[in-house]
């Protein structure tokens, strides 16, 4: 349990080291999640279409520890774009990770850039 | 400028900065705080969701930029020694010296450490602040890696319980060892304590009770407590929580006066033997008592601040103890006297060991007032309960009515309504709003909304206990407006799921985006997303492949999410009838997929532990021989139930497997607001259990009785009879009607019970409507139903039919692997989903 929450930290697109490529723009699904594998973290991938804008966090929600956060629906609450949990439904901001639902939960979140057709993570290392 | 010095940064001395600088307008003010942790206030209340991943800044009272912002100089790490009052002076321990011209100590409490010997052994802690919480965190982590698993926490109290939680989902084994002989003996009675140990031990946490401890055993470091009886139990790690030490150590030195048992005593302004200096929170001593609570402190912080700017408010001669909170998921709740007992008084006691739930209410003998309770395992009665006591409202005429509602098969609660209560009931008692000022901001048209008015008076912002009533008092306020309060189905629609359905079925927009375009805003949600694309099934019977992006999960996968992120599997098999050929054919699959097996309660066979990749080569296998998709993971029809019939039983009046068959396969794949199952019995026995379902048939002398909106699951109903005696060509024309106009109608979610509970005028409307077409609608409804039974598509063939909606069924986007956190374990000759911790 410890040893999954302790693999995601958040990062910052100022302090990246690592840009991973993760794909090709067409590769990932629109405005619903995709999970890539960099290392030993998978990672959940969300293009938000009409707002021209892309958000990655770690697949593994922090309630019960499973790998399900890519195949939950995205959305927005208050125009904060966030991912719904498929699992018990906890919502997860896609700019701070916080929780929306007043959980004692948190996500970690990555830096997405798209150069020309490729999507690129960001990580420390 | 007046000078306002606050000592103490926790809760009580946050919300007295927050009030005084609402109150006070700060322009002739200077408040200066000086707290003697190195952070800002933070929420000492939701402490032990430090441990579930909360961090120190989402614990925080308030942002690093509000006390600037209001212009309050905040002082932390830094404690104040002496205060000399003849000067009005304090002095702190930087050699520092501010003047004052009102001084507020707000210096809360610390932990009370009873005097055991070995207390001071490495591995005792206490829990009050994050610092304490740290080092627990840093101990547990180091006698895990050592193969320690138990670790004790004194005290069955509250803030015991909350650290035993604590314990546990640091990876160890709690015991709660307790005094007492009860837990939580200040608000609980035996019985409820009875209750929540049995709840609680099967959590596999210790309790032990009535045991005084006589030392800490170990070395250098805990590794047991030794009991007066001479009973070892062995741990290596104690938290304590007996209780708490008010910090008067300031007002003692200062010359103040403090209570016997310690805290500074305060009047009802909360002033200490000083005008000019006030004390709140735990560490005063108001009526010879300590508030451990912080619904108390936040009322005292109000009445220091109206002292100090001259106002009139003082506190009320007695403090309310009400508490509702969940202690490791049980319920709790008890308020006003939850213990009297004399001649005038009648205890009420509901007590059931089945589910676990045992509530205690105490009614004057007359029956004429309630005096206080207790609730525990359901203390969803509460809000209403502590509602009737807080303002001696007149009581139904069973009073047992208030705990096990009304059972003379009268509708309604036995609460009344919200809008009883006189306007100075306090409905939210952490930020102590009345009813009247909730009101108020509706009437006066200030607030229009929940949220606007939870911004405007902060009710339901504390411990949320009181969200319920607060929303139900806005909502009948609105209505007394002649405003029509709607349903709406989220942030994003402002319209009911019936006026939407309309919307799309005029303006045939056929995808989730163009709908919000035109009526919508934002990016939708959860909530809009999934009743959008069950409108278009509805409408045009698209199937799930064909709103993937708007689904969630079961629907996107075509598959039902279980524990571990894997799925299940459950192939149509109409009325449970099922060829040896097909039964082989699914044991074979559960074989070649390592399938865990189960019959379910609706006559078919689930499969269980499919990753997602595995998902489109079980169907190929189903299909190839003959087998369709079941819905078992729509919102849709699941399965028609059947007894066996007349074809072998000796008291069947007809072929109800036959006709269970062909309903099922009638209404196969149909979705609707909230899943659908039906049920078929050939005679008044019932073995189908048709009654307990949204349509059930049974057989008649002459024909079928046809019963609707019937429910298993959590709140069981029976369903109640439509029509009786009809032959098989009316029971199929009256329900293709029923299913259409609940399809059209029902809120999201909403199961047909529910909403023919919620539908104006009742059965006998419905039957007007059904029966006797009194809309003249029932031609158009027979018609949307017979297009859906007629474009019938099973969705998995879909799936193996189109190779390019096979790229949705693999878990990663750039690797071929599985899921490997999905672990499962050996089960009963199966598997199963690793335990969730």
């Amino acid at each position: 349990m410890e040893e999954i929450l302790n693999q995601y930290e958040t990062v910052h697109a100022s302090d990246a080291t690592i840009w991973f490529k993760a794909g090709k723009v067409e590769d990932f699904p629109t405005n619903r999640g995709g999970c890539i594998k960099y290392k030993n973290k998978q990672i959940a991938i969300f293009n938000f279409t009409r707002r021209n804008e892309w958000y990655a966090c770690q697949n593994a929600c922090p309630h019960k520890m499973e790998m399900v956060l890519s195949r939950g629906m995205t959305g927005s609450a208050d125009d904060i774009p966030k991912i719904a949990c498929p699992m018990h439904k906890k919502t997860f901001s896609l700019v701070d990770g916080s929780n929306l639902n007043g959980d004692d939960f948190k996500i970690a979140t990555y830096p997405v850039k798209i150069v020309e057709d490729e999507v690129f993570v960001g990580f420390l290392d | 400028m007046i000078r306002v010095i606050v000592v103490g940064n926790g809760m009580v001395g946050y919300k007295f900065c927050e009030k005084f600088v609402a109150k006070s307008g700060q322009e002739k003010y200077q408040v200066t705080v000086f707290g003697e942790e190195p952070r800002r206030a933070y929420d000492r209340v939701h402490l032990s969701e430090y441990f579930g991943g909360k961090t120190a800044e989402n614990l925080s009272l308030s942002t690093s930029e509000w006390y600037a912002e209001n212009n309050i100089i905040l002082n932390t790490s830094e404690l104040i020694t002496d205060i000399n009052r003849d000067q009005k002076t304090i002095h702190t321990h930087l050699g520092k010296t501010h003047t004052y011209d009102y001084l507020v100590l707000a210096t809360g409490s610390s932990a009370f450490v009873p005097p055991i010997e070995g207390v001071e052994k490495e591995g005792v802690f206490v829990y009050r602040t994050i610092e304490d919480l740290d080092a627990i965190m840093a101990y547990a982590k180091k006698i895990k890696q050592k193969g320690a698993t138990e670790a004790a926490v004194l005290g069955g109290g509250l803030l015991g319980l909350e650290a035993a939680k604590a314990v546990r989902d640091l990876g160890l084994n709690p015991h709660v060892v307790e005094f007492a002989p009860r837990l939580m003996p200040r608000q609980l009675d035996q019985g409820a304590s009875d209750m929540l140990q049995s709840k609680i031990e099967e959590l596999n946490i210790g309790i032990h009770l009535n045991k005084a401890t006589q030392y800490i055993d170990g070395k250098e470091s805990i590794t047991g407590m030794m009991f007066a009886n001479d009973e070892l139990l062995k741990v290596d790690m104690l938290v304590i929580s007996a209780g708490i030490k008010p910090r008067d150590e300031l007002a003692r030195v200062s010359g103040l006066e403090v209570g016997v048992r310690g805290g500074i005593v305060v009047n009802n302004k909360m002033q200490t033997t000083d005008p000019s200096i006030f004390a709140i929170g735990e560490a005063a001593l108001y009526n010879h008592n300590i508030y451990g609570l912080v619904a108390p402190g936040y009322e005292m912080a109000d009445v220091a601040t109206e002292q100090i700017l001259n106002g009139e408010k003082t506190m009320r001669e007695t403090i309310d103890m009400s508490t509702q909170l969940k202690l490791i998921g049980v319920e709790v709740a008890s308020f006003g006297d939850p213990f009297v007992e004399n001649e005038n008084v009648t205890a009420i006691i509901y007590e059931n060991k089945l589910s676990g739930v045992y509530k205690r209410i105490n009614v004057t003998k007359d029956s004429k007032t309630l005096l206080g309770g207790i609730l525990v395992g359901d203390s969803s009665d509460y809000n209403s309960l502590f509602q009737i006591y807080n303002n001696a409202m007149a009581l139904p005429e069973n009073p047992e009515d208030l705990i096990l509602g009304s059972r003379d098969g009268s509708e309604g609660s036995s609460m009344g309504s919200v809008m009883d209560l006189p306007d100075t009931a306090v409905i939210c008692s952490c930020e102590n709003v009345t009813k009247g000022a909730i009101c108020c901001k509706i009437l006066d048209e200030s607030c229009s909304s929940l949220s606007d008015v939870v911004k405007a008076t902060k009710a339901t912002s504390g411990c949320g206990g009181c969200k319920p009533m607060v929303s139900d008092l806005v909502k009948a306020t609105q209505k007394s407006l002649g405003k029509e309060v709607k349903e709406v189905i989220c942030e994003h629609f402002s319209y009911t799921r019936q006026e939407l359905f309309d919307l799309v079925k005029i303006n045939r927009y056929e995808n989730f985006y163009d709908v919000l375009d035109h009526h919508g805003k934002g990016d939708g949600c959860e909530v809009c997303k999934p009743v959008v694309a069950s409108i278009f099934s509805s409408i045009y019977n698209d199937t799930a492949n064909k709103h993937v992006t708007t689904q969630d999960t079961n629907d996107r996968f075509l598959a039902n999410i279980q524990r571990n992120g894997t799925y299940s599997v459950v192939p149509r098999v109409a009325g449970g009838e099922i060829t040896a050929e097909k039964l082989i054919i699914i044991g074979e699959v559960a074989k070649q997929f390592d399938l865990y097996t189960k019959i379910t309660g609706a006559q078919r066979v689930d499969l269980f532990g499919a990753h997602l990749s595995d998902l489109p080569k079980i169907w190929k296998v189903l299909i190839d021989n003959g087998f369709e998709s079941g819905h078992a993971y729509g919102k849709s029809l699941r399965a028609v139930k059947s007894c066996v019939g007349n074809a072998w039983c000796r008291y069947g009046m007809d072929d109800s497997a036959g006709f269970a068959i062909e309903l099922e396969n009638r209404y196969k794949g149909i979705r609707s607001p909230h899943k659908l199952k039906g049920g078929v019995s050939a005679c008044i026995r019932e073995c189908a259990e048709a009654r307990g379902k949204d349509f059930g048939l049974i057989a008649v002398e002459g024909g079928w009785n046809l019963y609707i909106a019937g429910n298993g699951g959590a709140n069981p109903k029976h369903a109640v009879l439509l029509a009786e005696k009809i032959d098989k060509e009316t029971v199929i024309k009256y329900m293709d009607r029923f299913l259409m106009y609940y399809i059209r109608t029902a809120g999201p979610l909403i199961r047909t019970s529910t909403w023919l509970e919620k539908l104006d005028g009742g059965l006998d409307y419905l039957k007007q409507v059904i029966i006797e077409d009194s809309l003249g609608i029932c031609e158009t409804l027979e018609a949307e139903m017979q297009t859906l039974v007629n474009t019938f598509e099973c969705e998995w063939k879909q799936v193996l039919e189109k190779p390019r909606l096979l790229k949705r069924f693999n878990h990663f986007i750039n690797s071929e692997e599985k899921d490997d956190n999905a672990v499962f374990v050996p089960l009963r000759d199966q598997k199963m989903p690793k335990a969730w911790l």
